[in-house]
């Protein structure tokens, strides 16, 4: 039976661990630090080397490390992509905006390691000649907010921060910056439009890709909590051990939050792609299967945004054979690898991974609404198709669970996301309409047939109620 | 009721203008410091931190607008906000809010904050507070509430008195 693999979390929850600066110092903490800086060039084959921070940047991309904040894109390449010729300042900010529906991993980290990501910061600003950098965290985590400025005080206090660390000469200031309840700023550009104090209007790309034209139009590094943690284990353990952990292209370990029908909802911190999505509901070590009498109905596998899956459903996959050939193999969801790849071959992908179940006693339709509400609250309104539609969708939503709907809403609904996706400056427009297209088009029956029974009953009670009304507005702020 | 900072609190927020490279970064910060003085954010906050940060009113103003943590009306004292979105919602988290509103003599179907005319309480539907392992969740002024049942809401509520 597969297990945890706690690497970021590996002390997080034992019994007397603290977040405070003698706790993490007793626990090997900043040896990682004193590991990087004293990393030697590295002589290549051409006759060049590599600067100590070119190597620690090379190995980050040679451990094969992704992105832990839901886009999964390799944190090497993405720290390469940074303009390091301009002769402005390059910053760094850590996401730890953490708000899509059903995360709650970086929680754990800020709370109880807040000196793990400081360093694996400090480490990562370093490797990428980085003077200030910010933690943006999300308004409604004050106490994280608290913790993090002290351990920031205690690491400054130690030497770990400010002027000439450690004796390297190296200067670097790491502050906290509180947003403010907006979802949207989880989106990197956005983001950084709301650290310059401004609404978190997302940029446009081209030509503004954080890495040449980010933070005050300086190049800038966006990475999540989880990210920049593990940046301080591949320091440590180096590339190639670091790369044996978890599966080809889908490395490391990653957190994955686990909520909804299960018996046992929590985070558990896995070795990417060895274990699989129906091992994270089912097996006793994690989810702990469903509730007594229940049975699984679907799943949303890596954020609300993500798009469902189908109890039952089976995909077709890749897999290399004995004889190295790739063969199309049939897959059933719940043996589908949680890792980036498998679920991305499922049409779906593992996001933020945060894993919400669902068993046969949920509508789906509510179970929607409920998302696509979240979705038109969030919205920042500057795209006309995801503004309005978000709202329409919530709206159509609001009304097809509080029986006013009609049988063709199905199609209706469908046809309102299919025109908000790549129709919008960010990705929220996709967030918004993922969850809707994959609803109703693996749950049509259901849709159409609350729809029906609505216009049903509306046809039995004669008189103006047969009228479609649109129902109140949902909850807007 | 005339608007006045104290030295104390200016002087921490001018430490946090040194942050930023660009003052008008240090908005949301002022904004924060300022609500948790004040309770809200008035005009005259609005104004303070644009002459404050070199920038117009409106520049604050629009943050104010924009952020759902801000508020331009007072709030009551203890500030209770249920989680809304989905695994908390599959948790129960709509009950809870109906019990905090009908306990408090508010309207449960009211989409917007509510305060008790006492001043004593705001009830408010928030979006994913991030701690869905343990739905329902309920974040009470800065402090988080994880598995609440209606026994627990009601010990909150005790404690709000």
């Amino acid at each position: 039976m597969p297990e945890q693999y706690k690497l970021i979390l590996k002390h997080a929850d034992e019994p007397g661990y603290t977040p405070d600066l003698g706790c993490y110092l007793r626990h090997g903490g900043y040896e990682a630090l004193k590991k990087a800086f004293a990393t030697s060039p590295r002589a290549l084959a051409d006759g060049k080397s590599l600067s100590p921070q070119e190597v620690v940047r090379d190995d980050v991309k040679a451990s094969g490390l992704r992105g832990r904040g839901g886009a999964g894109f390799s944190a090497g390449l993405k720290w390469s992509f940074v303009d390091r010729r301009s002769g402005k300042p390059i910053y760094l900010i850590c996401n730890a905006d953490e708000s899509e529906p059903g995360t709650f991993k970086d929680r754990q980290i800020m709370h109880k390691d807040p000196h793990q990501l400081i360093e694996g910061m400090i480490i990562s600003c370093w490797a990428n000649d980085v003077k200030l950098a910010y933690i943006y965290i999300r308004g409604e985590m004050p106490h994280g907010a608290k913790l993090l400025e002290q351990a920031l005080a205690e690491a400054r206090n130690a030497g770990f921060l400010g002027k000439n660390i450690l004796g390297t000469g190296y200067n670097l200031e790491i502050y906290v910056h509180r947003g403010a309840g907006a979802y949207i700023c989880g989106e990197e550009t956005g983001l950084i439009e709301s650290l310059e104090g401004k609404r978190a209007y997302p940029r446009i790309k081209p030509p503004y890709f954080p890495a040449v034209l980010g933070l005050y139009m300086c190049p800038t590094i966006v990475n999540n909590v989880e990210t920049l943690c593990h940046v301080k284990h591949i320091v440590t353990m180096g590339a190639g051990e670091y790369a044996k952990l978890g599966t080809p292209n889908n490395t490391g370990t990653r957190i994955v939050s686990l909520s909804g029908d299960v018996k046992q909802p929590g985070y558990y911190e896995i070795e990417v792609g060895k274990v699989t999505l129906g091992q994270l509901i089912h097996d006793a070590n994690f989810g702990g299967g469903l509730k007594p009498g229940r049975s699984l109905k679907a799943v949303i596998p890596g954020g609300s945004s993500s798009k469902v899956l189908k109890a039952g459903e089976v995909f077709k996959l890749n897999r290399k054979g004995a004889d190295g050939q790739m063969t199309k193999v049939d897959v059933p969801m719940l043996d589908l690898p949680y890792d980036f790849d498998s679920l991305q071959a499922a049409g779906t992908m593992s996001g933020s991974s945060a894993i919400i179940v669902l068993d046969d006693s949920r509508s789906m339709v509510e179970t929607l609404a409920n998302l696509s509400e979240f979705y038109a609250h969030e919205s920042c309104g500057q795209c006309t198709p995801c503004r309005e539609g978000a709202l329409w969708l919530a709206k159509g939503l609001h009304r097809l669970s509080h029986g006013e709907g009609r049988k063709a809403d199905a199609e209706y609904l469908s046809h309102i996301a299919q025109n908000i996706q790549g129709r919008t400056i960010c990705a929220f427009g996709e967030a918004a309409a993922w969850p809707v297209l994959s609803f109703i088009k693996k749950f049509k029956d259901e849709f159409e047939a609350k729809g029906a029974a609505d216009e049903a009953a509306h046809a039995k009670g004669a008189g103006p109620s047969h009228e479609l009304k649109l129902a109140a507005s949902p909850n807007q702020h | 009721m005339s608007f006045a900072v104290s030295a104390q609190l200016e002087a921490r927020l001018d430490e946090l203008t040194t942050h930023y490279p660009v003052k008008r970064s240090a908005s949301l910060m002022f904004l924060h410091a300022l609500q948790e003085e004040f309770g809200h954010i008035s005009p005259e906050a609005v104004e303070w931190t644009a002459k404050k940060l070199g920038l117009q009113p409106i520049n604050v103003y629009e943050l104010v607008t924009f952020y759902p943590m801000f508020r331009q009306e007072p709030l009551g004292k203890t500030h209770v906000k249920v989680c809304r979105t989905l695994s908390c919602a599959l948790a129960g988290s709509a009950s809870i809010r109906d019990h905090f509103c009908k306990k408090l003599g508010l309207d449960p179907h009211a989409h917007t904050p509510q305060t008790t005319p006492d001043g004593k309480f705001t009830v408010e539907f928030v979006e994913c507070l991030a701690a869905c392992g343990t739905a329902p969740v309920v974040l009470v002024n800065e402090n988080l509430h994880e598995q609440v049942t209606t026994a627990k809401a009601d010990a909150i509520l005790a404690g709000g008195k």
